[in-house]
């Protein structure tokens, strides 16, 4: 997902009594589904699991704004560029709610851009793709953010507070995401000429499958994925998010008058549930290691971006000293 | 961004309402605080007023939800309306 193999540190569960006192009240709390909040006590491994996630989540906002940005003085009319300007913008918003959140767990906002910037975090597949044509703008508006919703809607119940909030408001912007995306699809499909809707076909191809990968492999035997489930910062196993996006976005494609690039993806009257073929994981290790066709590319930008950006935050410091000091006088 | 200031934000959404706590920016002072809170906080009008406040100007009280802070409250039950009971007749009120 946003962030995808997160390390909790866990080797395998603790049941109850083997805790100490403190971890057991925790513990507890989680149960009986108590928000935990920055001042809380809370286990070194939860801290440590949130502040992995937290920043992998915000990281990806931030980095997402780039394939979009790629767009923005190309799109086709200027209704679409404020749209897509207004959906990049909450992009932003999105990542700094999340490291405000990370924060609170007494991370450092900077340090956590830098271990970016080193390479030691990292961000989601998703965004290491190029966004080759204005279609990949619908693409990644309906699939990407599709995607990205079904993740985040039970992140709202996040036993941690701080994070549950944050998702909250990510969760209510994003759906004018998916819309944006799918209606700039189904203009071009309905009002497009046969290239655009070539166009719109192509898209769909590139980012099916990695939208599919942006839930990660099965969590099934995962003790990561235990951990993260006991401390119910995780609610649902990879396999059965990925589904439920599949489930609901098949019927959307069919609407469009697309195809999937899935010879295997067909309606199972026994399961109730769309059967699809298999996944490269290959790629998304690949792509995870760095093996991706933007994904330095997209760490240079960032990092690119803070350092030509370092006079402005100078000058506003030189400002609000220099008011400070007329007040003073 | 370190040494910026951080400040908790909080919105008013409708004119007779409360103050609410958002969330937080940092700002190089109180003015570009309100001018970050507004861009974060507010972009589909949710609010009609917003205060900025130094987060390290907040006190506190510390510890769990349930501390001995709180205990006071919780063995006046005759502070509750409910505590008196009336016949049917008045229970109106």
């Amino acid at each position: 997902m946003y962030a995808q193999q997160v390390d909790t540190g866990s080797k395998g569960l603790k049941s109850l009594d083997e805790m100490s006192p403190e971890e057991r009240h925790f513990q507890e709390k989680v149960d009986g589904e108590v928000r935990i909040e920055p001042k809380n006590w809370m286990p070194d491994g939860y801290r440590k699991t949130l502040i992995r996630q937290i920043s992998q989540h915000a990281h990806s906002e931030i980095v997402g704004m780039l394939p979009e940005g790629n767009w923005l003085t190309r799109a086709p009319s200027l209704k679409r560029k404020l749209q897509l300007m207004a959906k990049i913008q909450d992009e932003a918003g999105h990542g700094l709610y999340l490291y405000s959140a990370m924060e609170t767990l007494g991370a450092d906002r900077d340090e956590e851009i830098e271990k970016l910037h080193r390479g030691e975090v990292k961000f989601s597949s998703i965004f290491t793709y190029p966004t080759l044509t204005w279609a990949d703008m619908g693409a990644i508006g309906w699939l990407v953010d599709g995607a990205a919703i079904v993740n985040q809607v039970p992140l709202q119940r996040c036993s941690y507070g701080p994070y549950a909030r944050a998702m909250i408001r990510v969760c209510k912007e994003e759906s004018f995401h998916q819309r944006q995306g799918y209606e700039i699809l189904l203009t071009m499909m309905r009002e497009g000429t046969d290239e655009q809707k070539e166009m719109v076909q192509d898209a769909i191809n590139r980012f099916w499958w990695p939208s599919l990968m942006m839930f990660g492999p099965s969590d099934e035997n995962s003790p990561n994925s235990a951990q993260s489930m006991a401390w119910k910062i995780k609610r649902h196993g990879n396999d059965e998010l990925r589904q439920r996006f599949l489930d609901q976005t098949v019927p959307q494609l069919e609407f469009l008058g697309c195809t999937a690039p899935d010879p295997d993806l067909k309606w199972n009257e026994e399961t109730g549930h769309y059967d699809f073929g298999e996944i490269n994981w290959q790629e998304f290790f690949d792509v995870l290691k760095g093996h991706s066709p933007c994904g330095i590319e997209r760490i240079q930008q960032r990092k690119k971006a803070i350092d030509d950006g370092q006079w402005v935050r100078d000058a506003a410091v030189a400002y609000a000293e220099k008011k400070q000091a007329n007040n003073a006088a | 961004m370190a040494d910026w200031t951080l400040f908790e934000v909080f919105v008013r959404s409708k004119h007779g309402l409360n103050h609410k706590h958002v969330g937080s920016v940092h700002a190089a002072d109180a003015t570009m605080a309100l001018e970050n809170a507004r861009e974060l906080y507010t972009r589909r009008s949710e609010g009609v007023s917003l205060w900025v406040v130094p987060a390290e100007q907040i006190t506190a009280s510390a510890g769990d939800e349930k501390e001995p802070f709180f205990d006071p409250a919780d063995d006046k039950v005759y502070r509750h309306a409910s505590f008196y009971k009336l016949p049917p007749e008045v229970d109106q009120m």
